[in-house]
């Protein structure tokens, strides 16, 4: 029973996380019809930055109550302008291009982000600095410490906000209204490429955010991180219904729960032939079941709409 | 009929540029580009638009005087709506020369033109349907900024329009296609005009809400605001327009006002089936 609960608690703090960057696929895919493959990078750089600004600010001798919520301001900075950039300079000029060309394009956006981060920070794993006591705390016979419950409660508040944004202001009608249908978003004054541009830098901004969280949570980052994370949230965000909000949410929480689960008992079911490491296996095999049996995903919708 | 249509002219009152309106009334044959070009609203020269790999406009001229109803009719695909995209910036005209408010339009982005006050319903009415009808509607004030004034128009809207006032919070893409086109009115209007184009309005409505929608032109035309109308049904919109040009396969043939249109031989044959 303690394993169970354990496995959930670790589940939806992973999948908090895979939500996190599955709201950046799917964003895009609703506005843009275009699956950006680079946005694990960005991830990546995010953590990355984050790290980098966090060693540096500890040793200029600020207090890691400072220092950490600074890094990861200046990791969302970064991000932000790395997605508004990437947009800009790959996407925009393929935007009536087949759909191949930008596809072929994000994925060697993605090649070329990698590389230039293993060359900016190197091939060895940086380890994330000891900064929060990270007091584990009992629950239910399970453990559950404080950088999972913040990251946690700081996943779904943002969640909640990024919600209130998308259905309450203007510029998330605007986001709505250009996913929908970008002729007649223009004939209503929308300047799409503004919002579009928008729409990759709030992705980056929820990416980079992430990005500290999976180093933060695992005690590491990687320049190569952001690639097995990338496709992960983005069967999470097919498994919810690629396009959809929620749909994201929801996917990479049960993704995680899956993922967790799975690892957790696949000792058991195998009679101990496959053990714990076969965790990554989980996340692709929900990409297939779900092609192969609801390519919709779970809350992916066929509008019907009337002429 | 023509008797109706004449009344409803009259009835557009124009404050300023009395002169302009005496020469409708009286029926003057009015040639595009000459008349009135000094103070048209809009003005089109010498317009044209490759649509697809084929010139679909080819090479028009014509004009809209503040708070004149101008009708646009013709065979489908004449080039109607590729006039009416080119004029609203989303398509560009291969060569010709648009001016709005005397303003050249050449540099100028769609949705730039509506904060100028341009607003084009789009043929089959563009409707957000995922999006509830209010929401459609604050759309439409996109490019304005005074919230007190987006609020009273909402306001004014639902009075015009009743039946979207009961449905304000349903998905759009749920209504009756009436409903829908009704929505894509009072969204363009939601953007404050002054200059409403319109295509195909009636198209896939019953008849009864194709009258209703006219009768709204009718009322919008009487607040002073410039239309253009585009139409496959030629009776109705030139019984509502005060001048009316004929396309066909890309160019004008035929222009003046409404009520010699309606008896004219030629469009009689064409399009109304006389």
């Amino acid at each position: 029973m303690e394993i169970l609960l354990q496995q959930i608690i670790n589940g939806l703090v992973q999948g908090s996380v895979y939500a996190l960057v599955a709201l950046g696929y799917t964003m895009v895919y609703g506005i843009l019809g275009l699956i950006n493959f680079a946005h694990g990078e960005v991830v990546m750089i995010g953590a990355m930055l984050a790290l980098s600004a966090l060693t540096a600010l500890l040793g200029l001798g600020a207090p890691p109550a400072l220092a950490l919520p600074l890094s990861l301001v200046l990791a969302m900075a970064g991000c932000m302008a790395l997605g508004y950039g990437i947009e800009r300079i790959a996407y925009r000029p393929l935007r009536h291009a087949p759909r191949l060309a930008p596809l072929i394009t994000a994925i060697g956006l993605s090649i070329v982000l990698q590389n230039l981060a293993m060359m900016i920070w190197g091939r060895e794993y940086h380890s994330f600095p000891q900064l929060i006591a990270n007091t584990p705390h009992n629950f239910g016979g399970a453990i559950i410490n404080d950088i999972q419950i913040i990251i946690f409660v700081m996943a779904l508040a943002i969640m909640a906000g990024l919600m209130v944004v998308v259905h309450r202001t203007r510029l998330g009608r605007a986001m709505r209204a250009v996913a929908e249908n970008q002729h007649a978003a223009q004939l209503m004054g929308v300047d799409i490429n503004r919002v579009i541009s928008l729409t990759f830098i709030l992705g980056s901004a929820l990416a980079a955010v992430a990005g500290l969280m999976v180093s933060a949570n695992y005690g590491l980052a990687h320049y190569y991180m952001g690639f097995l994370l990338g496709l992960k949230a983005f069967t999470a965000a097919v498994l919810g219904g690629i396009g959809n909000l929620r749909g994201a949410m929801l996917g990479g929480l049960l993704l995680g729960l899956i993922e967790s689960l799975g690892a957790g008992y696949i000792g058991d079911l195998t009679g101990g032939f496959m053990g714990s490491n076969y965790q990554d296996v989980f996340a692709f095999f929900v990409l297939i079941a779900v092609l192969v049996f609801r390519p919709s995903g779970l809350l992916g919708e066929r509008i019907a709409e009337r002429a | 009929m023509m008797h109706e249509s004449n009344s409803t002219n009259s009835d557009f009152v124009i404050p300023a540029k009395a002169g302009i309106q005496s020469d409708q009334i009286a029926g003057f044959r009015v040639k595009p580009g000459m008349t009135n070009s000094n103070n048209a609203l809009l003005q089109v020269s010498d317009l044209k638009v490759t649509y697809g790999g084929i010139q679909a406009v080819k090479g028009i001229d014509l004009h809209i005087a503040p708070g004149e109803l101008v009708a646009l009719i013709g065979s489908n695909g004449a080039g109607k709506t590729t006039t009416l995209k080119t004029l609203a910036g989303l398509l560009h005209p291969a060569s010709g020369q648009i001016h709005y408010d005397g303003r050249n339009l050449h540099n100028v982005a769609s949705h730039q033109r509506v904060a100028m006050g341009m607003a084009l319903v789009p043929e089959g009415r563009g409707v957000f349907a995922r999006l509830t009808v209010q929401e459609n509607l604050q759309m439409g004030a996109y490019s304005r900024s005074e919230q007190h004034e987006i609020a009273s128009d909402l306001a004014r809207m639902y009075e015009l329009f009743p039946h979207l006032a009961e449905r304000k919070n349903q998905i759009a893409g749920t209504l009756s296609g009436g409903e829908q086109q009704m929505v894509a009115m009072a969204r363009a209007l939601m953007s404050r005009p002054r200059l409403l184009m319109l295509d195909e309005p009636s198209m896939g409505l019953a008849p009864l809400m194709v009258q209703k929608i006219f009768e709204t032109i009718r009322d919008i035309a009487a607040l002073g605001m410039s239309i253009l109308l585009v139409e496959q049904n030629a009776r109705l919109a030139l019984q509502v327009a005060r001048r009316g040009y004929v396309m066909e396969s890309g160019s004008i043939t035929l222009s003046g006002a409404a009520s010699e249109l309606l008896g004219s031989d030629a469009v009689q044959r064409a399009y109304l089936g006389g």
